[in-house]
């Protein structure tokens, strides 16, 4: 079993020791790949996100997904972690970092396991614009299409 | 039978979970969903278009027609929108 962590956190997560974290379980990654995604102000009309989740199913999923993506690509770390509560603009959201021998399969891990935390984990996100009581933002098809090509022909 | 609900199904039907007891009739999660929608205004609210709902049987992924039989906890929520 490679080290695979999952956190759900309202506080924020720090890249570099993260990562520190991954090279410090030995030196068998020539590459390390780190996902973060931030929290945009959609051209000045936001101000922050909302975001919920299902806890007990929300740890659960991802875990299914970071399984899934250490028996594809051969992978000896994966960290994901995933903040919940109110995000401001200009703050971190999501964290991936994937190791592996070689770069390639550390990108490929770390894009399949966005595209499956953005379909598959329960999180909801709901924009905040000023004082107003907020709107829940819609999926996107493209999400949907994004997650389907990693569907493996059987 | 326990039922939790997130986001914008929890604010339509205006509580974050409950404890019911659907008819022995029902097999699948799409007979739950419509038993549901019958329940009052706010559940034919959230309900209303049985496509935009996601449902997880015991934190697990489910759809329209996984049988609900031995089910404890049944969540019901919008499309994800995380990452």
């Amino acid at each position: 079993m490679i080290p695979i962590t999952v956190r759900i956190q309202r506080e924020d997560f720090d890249i570099a020791a993260e990562v520190e974290r991954i090279r410090s379980f030995g030196n068998d990654a020539g590459a390390i790949v780190t996902f973060t995604g931030i929290c945009r102000d959609e051209a000045g009309r936001l101000s922050a996100l909302e975001l919920e989740y299902y806890p007990g199913m929300a740890e659960a999923e991802i875990e299914r997904i970071t399984d899934e993506a250490a028996a594809r690509w051969p992978v000896v770390a994966v960290t994901v972690i995933h903040r919940h509560g109110r995000i401001k603009v200009g703050e971190n959201i999501v964290l991936v970092v994937t190791a592996s021998s070689h770069r390639q399969a550390a990108f490929e891990a770390a894009n399949y396991l966005m595209d499956f935390l953005k379909t598959r984990a329960p999180f909801w996100k709901k924009e905040h614009a000023g004082e107003a009581a907020g709107s829940w933002v819609a999926a996107k098809d493209e999400d949907d299409a994004a997650a389907a090509r990693w569907k493996v022909e059987k | 039978m326990k039922l939790v609900y997130f986001a914008w199904v929890r604010e339509r039907i205006g509580r974050t979970e409950e404890e019911l007891d659907p008819p022995n009739g029902l097999a699948t999660v799409g007979d739950l969903v419509d038993w549901l929608k019958e329940r009052g205004p706010e559940y034919e609210h959230a309900l209303a278009e049985p496509r935009a709902i996601r449902v997880a049987l015991d934190r697990v992924h489910a759809d329209r027609t996984t049988p609900i039989a031995g089910a404890r906890e049944v969540a019901l929520f919008p499309p994800m929108t995380g990452g």
